[in-house]
């Protein structure tokens, strides 16, 4: 983990990158249409890129030591499955930490 | 007369926002404490939470900064996370691009999932808005969401220390990314998408420099781009 003043330019140029995406089109480049190709592309970036990222936080959790472990496993899909099937983002996170919560205390 | 309407959009795009209060308290507060818990002190904390206001963003980069990735693989990826921003900027520009710089500059800043989702419909459904009209509207949306955001991120700061260990704490990113998953998979060529980048990730897992996201989003983009192409085709095919 990165400290003190690197931290700070971190977050300064993460702030400065997330503002230019948002400004880029709005301020600047009018409306002039993107090409289609792209548009394509960048529907998919958030669909794509966060479950790259959970992907091995949660086949090799860091709290079993990069086991694979049943009660977060479990909690894992149920969330999942919360989440595709009502689309309420809060009902999946309620259902998943009661799901992880229960298969804790039940599988230690 | 025309004051008096952009007074009453304003107030009508704050009622139209308050039902996401709901949404952004617990992932503010939840940025709060893993934040805290990653390491970071209340300043720290705070200014990914002002500075960046955006939360998919802010857990991807503390998950790959805590996990010893360097920081520039985790500022590109963290950044391409906020690519569908710029999305959201093109497809309000039609809408709000008359506007002056410093109204546009701020509409930018504010711009998250939900101000640029309900201001869109309502653009949409409402063609005959002046543009001060869609400004006093969109500011309405943003009134409830964004200053909570600030708000609930410095309580979960403040309480994060104080969580004791059987809540499993370590497990709360994870399942808050796996339940923004389920909503997002609205069409065959999204599913495909993040079963592709799935299964690249766990591939690429041994890459140097926590590389394999990238190459993971990557594969998931063009997999979800080609099947959409693919079903436009088919459905063409089927319709002559």
């Amino acid at each position: 983990m990165i400290e003190g003043t690197d931290l700070w330019l971190f977050i300064a140029a993460l702030g400065v990158g997330t503002f230019a995406l948002r400004f880029v089109f709005l301020g600047l480049i009018g409306d002039r249409p993107l090409p289609e190709w792209l548009l394509r592309h960048l529907r998919y970036t958030a669909v794509a890129l966060i479950p790259a990222l959970v992907a091995p936080l949660v086949v090799w959790p860091a709290a079993s030591g990069g086991a694979l472990d049943a009660p977060r496993l479990i909690a894992a899909l149920v969330t999942l499955a919360i989440g595709y099937v009502t689309r309420n983002v809060i009902l999946a996170i309620a259902g998943g930490a009661l799901t992880l919560f229960a298969g804790l205390a039940l599988m230690g | 007369m025309s004051r008096q309407t952009t007074k009453s959009l304003y107030w009508q795009g704050v009622r139209d926002g308050a039902p996401f209060v709901l949404v952004v308290v617990p992932f503010s507060l939840l940025f709060g404490v893993v934040g805290t818990e990653a390491g970071l002190n209340l300043s720290e904390v705070m200014g990914f939470s002002v500075l960046v206001i955006a939360g998919a963003a802010q857990f991807t980069a503390v998950q790959l900064l805590s996990d010893g990735a360097p920081a520039l693989v985790a500022l590109v990826s963290a950044l391409a996370v906020n690519l569908r921003m710029a999305m959201y900027s093109a497809s309000l520009t039609p809408y709000l691009g008359a506007a002056p710089l410093w109204q546009r500059a701020l509409a930018a800043y504010f711009m998250v999932d939900q101000s640029y989702t309900v201001s869109f419909v309502a653009y949409e459904m409402h063609p005959r808005w002046s543009v001060p009209e869609r400004i006093a509207y969109y500011f309405g949306v943003v009134t409830p969401i964004c200053p909570l955001w600030y708000l609930f991120t410095l309580i979960g700061a403040l309480v994060g220390d104080t969580i004791p260990e059987a809540f499993a704490l370590d497990f709360a990113l994870p399942i808050t990314f796996l339940a923004m998953i389920g909503p997002m998979l609205r069409t065959p060529a999204h599913v495909a998408a993040a079963l592709a980048a799935v299964t690249v990730a766990l591939l690429a897992a041994g890459l140097p420099y926590n590389l394999g996201l990238l190459v993971a989003g990557l594969a998931g983009m063009m997999t979800g781009a080609q099947i959409e192409l693919l079903l436009k085709r088919r459905k063409a095919g089927h319709h002559p």
